[in-house]
Order: C-alpha cells, then structure tokens, then sequence
C-alpha cells in the first residue's frame, strides 16, 4: 500500500519552520500540509479578546509559503484552531490573510473553505435546561449567567467538518477551534487511511517537529502505511527517536493511553515504537473506538475585569526579613481604602515563591533581593489603577520595625510605576455539551478565491 | 546502592499544563533497569509526590506508568485555574523542581 503522506510544517503557525525543511519535505509529494494554529495553552486572552495569538505579520509570512508550497503542488493546507483560539474573530482574520495572498502571489483559482466553530449563547443556553452540559475539568458548573457574561464559547470540532469540507473541493481550509490531531488527521481519514493510526500521527505532528531530536518548531512528516505509520522531521538536521517521539506522546495531556474526540476515543494501550532508520520512528497498535453519544467540549472566556500591575524591587535585608507581614497589610489596608469597590490584590515576589507560590518547598528566602509584582484587578480600569497605585505608594513610604532606611522601601525601574494591562480574561466554559452528529456546531463557508 | 536525586538519574523531568484545569509531570528515565530501580523505591507513587508538592494525596488527578518509553506521568488539579486570580506560571513549565530532589533509593 502507497503511503499516506502529510507534512506538519511547525508547532503552531505562526511560530516558524525551516525554508530547507519545507522543500524537503515537499520532496516527499505530501498529500496534504496541515498545521494546527492554536490551543488554550496561551490562556485565555486570545480567545476572550479576539486578538490573534501571533502577529500579522507572522501569519502572512508562513501562510505565503504554505501557500506557495500547496498551490504548486496542487495539494490541499489545512490550518486547525485558526488564530489560536479558533474562535470567529480568528477564523476572520486568517481568511482575510489566505485572500490577500492569493492577490500576493497572483494565484490560479482555488477553493476557499472557512469552518466556525464557535457556540450560540441560546444553543449552549438549551442545552444546559436539557441536562445535556457538563463539567470536563473546570470545577465549576457552567450557568446560564456564565454563558452570557463569555466574550467567546467555541467548541473543538472532530475530523468529520474539516473532511465535508476537502470532499467539497476545498483547496484551503481555514478551520476554527479543532481537536489539534483531527485537523491533521482528515485527509488521511478521508483517504481511507486507519482512523486510530490517522489520529494518533495527528496528535503527534500537531506539535511539529516537537517530537524530533533536537525538537524545534519545524517541520515533521507523517507516513500512514496500512497498519502502521512513520515519522520523519523535514530537516536533516534533526531525527526522531524512540525517546523523542515516546516523550512527545506524553506532552501536555493527562491520559496518555487515552485520546478523546466528539464521538470517539483512541485506544493507545497496545501501542509500539521501533526505530525504522536511522531519523524515521515506526508507530502502531491505535485503536479507534467509536462512541454512542457525541459530546464536544466548550472552551470559553469572559472578561473578570482590568489589570494594573507595578514591577518593583526590594534590596533591604530589614524589609526582606518582614516582607510577609509588609505585604499582608498593605493588602488589606488597600481594600478597605477601595470600597464599596472590590479589588482583587495579588503579589508575586521573585526571589520567594514567585514561581511556585503555594507549591513551593522552599519556605526560607536565600536571595539578597527580591522582585516584587503588584497585580491589582478590578472591575473598571481606573479603580485597578488606583489601588496599585494606592498599594505602591503605601508600600515605599510604609514604616515597619527595623528599618533604618526611611526615604523609600521599592526600586521602581519605571516611571510611571503603574502598568495599566487592560482587560485581563478568564477561562467561563470547559465542559461538555451533547450534539446530535459531529457536524451540527460547525457550519462551513465557501468561496472562489 | 546509594541513593541518588531523581535529577540525577532521569533524562526529562517536567511539567506542563494539561488543559486549563491540571498541571502534568513527566519523568523520563534512560533505560529498563533505572526505570525499575524509580518505581521499587516509589518516589513516584500518589504519596510521595503530593508530599513533594504540599498537596493533599487527593489533588494528584492520576498516575501513569510507560515501561515501553522508561517514564511516569503524574497529574495534578492546578492551585488556581490557568490564568485566574492568583496565577503565576501560565504554561506551567516550572513546577518540576521539587520532584527533580526526590531521593530515589
């Protein structure tokens, strides 16, 4: 059996890949480019702002190659969880950059397919009083009032919108949120490739060549052969190994003996790795397993309110030794001082437990200074602003016991002190909502470019 | 045999988010037999991690072990959700430290 070929170009688009990479990977006659653009790895911010998670710039840069690359060799570019969160506003935003390449690089006519993939507040809303929503990680129930107070709910679609999409001749498919391996695994599902195996060479050549040794943002093939596939990085630079590609498939998830998709899951219990050459790793053993019910999973973001934040230093052993207690108080006085507004005050001190907070083993301090961050949020921008300034201005004037220094306690390397870092989101949605079929969430457009 | 420091003996030792809601460890280790030598001592079991991370045994999530790529995993709830009030490492990539000082017998 002839192989199934893709080629990954990078991790996240937008984060590069090599020149010499992608040539030599074209060199392979890949069936298809596909690349994932995005995750809730960044946070929140992308998908409750609508502000793309790389820049213009970036994005055009990568999609002219891709582009370049696909047109010439008359293959399909997929692009998965567009923008970084997939939502409508990114999806948006890369469509519009595919049609002004195609003037760019004065195109031949192509089919352009855009898939949303974003959730009405009314369907969520229905699906909630129908008992038909459920938590996945978040802890919390997801009400009605969360749903309305998000900015943006998607929800990651499966392989089976991005594969209606190809059989309708889409040339580029520019796809909102997607599960990062079903984007990579429509064409070889729809080329009648093992679904497991398909699946699983996705969730690996999503992160690029991640699973490479040295791993890099760059590009990595993909070969599904019948019953099992095989992984090549693009540059020669670099190879996979049973270490780099077994480590990989443990990165950034919880089970990794179980992969999750609306509809299915992918059984990895059985699952092999033999080195096949000397850069070429051989994977089997997935199972695809399909399910009864078909349940997607929300992600969403709402704004929690605005942030200020002030960056200062601490030098002084005799405010170093006390910097518990300092920071507590002033705490405490600022939000008495905002009310009746809430304010919520948060300190980061470097040199403590800046990194770990309440993780942290190491309970005595061992630095000679420490790196202190006032976070206020608020509901208005003015009133975070107010009490970080309200809290900095206490801080370097405050009088504790022992001090002998008494013109200043914080080194502030800028002037203003404050940092007003607008609005700042939070995840409102992180469950699973039951469809009727993979298809229904995710409407799909289509345009003669 | 002595004992050794995790970070002594591993190849990767990390964590990461795992979603917006849990943070996963990852340690690899080079080969069978140090592989086997970790999970006999039991610095990776349920206890000993949540002591390691002054958590509570019931906030690790779930433990996995890969005898085919020499690693454990280990996933834990997150102290506040990615990005909330309180945050102070958005990816999660540096909380691996305390497990790096696990002694391994």
């Amino acid at each position: 059996m002839t192989a199934i070929t893709v080629l990954a170009p990078t991790g996240t688009l937008g984060y590069g890949f090599g020149a010499d990479a992608l040539k030599r990977g074209m060199d392979f006659k890949p069936g298809v480019i596909a690349v994932d653009a995005g995750s809730t790895d960044p946070g929140p911010h992308y998908l409750g702002s609508g502000e793309v998670l790389v820049s213009r710039f970036s994005y055009k840069k990568e999609l002219t190659e891709l582009m370049a690359a696909s047109r010439a060799a008359g293959i399909p570019l997929v692009v998965g969880s567009a923008g970084g969160s997939g939502s409508r506003p990114h999806v948006d935003f890369l469509v519009e950059i595919v049609r002004e390449v195609a003037r760019d690089l004065r195109l031949n006519r192509f089919k352009l397919a855009w898939i949303y993939a974003d959730i009405e507040p009314a369907r969520i809303k229905k699906a909630i009083a129908a008992g038909e929503v459920k938590d996945f990680e978040a802890g919390f129930a997801l009400t009605a009032d969360l749903v309305d107070s998000s900015t943006h709910i998607v929800a990651q679609m499966g392989f089976e919108p991005i594969i209606k999409a190809l059989q309708s001749g889409a040339d580029v498919v520019i796809a909102g949120r997607a599960c990062d391996d079903a984007a990579i695994a429509a064409y070889p599902i729809m080329q009648g490739g093992h679904k497991g195996l398909a699946m699983h060479m996705g969730k690996i050549l999503e992160c690029g060549a991640f699973s490479a040794v040295p791993f890099a943002m760059d590009v990595m093939m993909g070969f599904l052969k019948g019953d099992a596939f095989e992984l090549e990085p693009g540059s020669i630079g670099r190879r996979a190994s049973l270490t780099s590609v077994a480590a990989h498939t443990l990165y950034e998830r919880e089970n990794p003996f179980d992969q999750h998709g609306p509809g299915y899951r992918v059984d990895l219990n059985d699952c092999r790795f033999e080195q096949a050459g000397e850069r070429r790793v051989r994977v089997s053993g997935a199972k695809f397993i399909p399910e009864s019910e078909c349940w997607i999973k929300l992600e969403g973001a709402r704004r929690m309110g605005f942030r200020s934040i002030c960056v200062a230093g601490v030098r002084c052993p005799t405010m170093i030794t006390r910097i518990d207690e300092i920071l507590a108080a002033a705490k405490e006085e600022a939000v008495r001082y905002m009310k009746p507004h809430d304010v919520q005050v948060t300190f980061h001190v470097y040199g403590k437990d800046g990194v770990m907070r309440a993780l942290e083993p190491q309970k005595k301090i061992a630095s000679h200074e420490l790196g202190l961050i006032i976070e206020v949020v608020a509901s208005e921008m003015d009133l975070a602003h107010a009490a970080c300034h309200h809290i900095s201005g206490g801080l370097l004037h405050t009088h504790y016991k022992g001090q002998l220094n008494t013109s200043g306690n914080l080194a502030f390397p800028y002037s203003p002190s404050e940092l007003d870092a607008g609005p700042a989101y939070a995840f409102s949605a992180y469950h699973l909502m039951k469809v009727r079929d993979p298809y229904e969430a995710f409407p799909i457009h289509y345009e003669d470019v | 045999m002595e004992a050794a420091r995790l970070a002594d003996l591993a190849v990767i030792i990390r964590s990461k988010n795992a979603g917006p809601y849990r943070l996963t460890f990852d340690v690899l280790l080079p080969d069978a037999a140090t592989f086997k030598r970790v999970k006999a001592s039991g610095v990776l079991g349920r206890e000993s991690v949540a002591k390691a991370l002054s958590l509570k045994p019931s906030e690790v999530t779930s433990l996995f072990e890969l005898e085919s790529a020499h690693a454990f995993k280990v996933t834990i709830r997150r102290q506040v959700g990615q990005s909330d009030i309180g945050e102070s490492d958005v990816y999660g990539c540096q909380q691996h430290v305390p497990l790096m000082e696990l002694l391994v017998a």
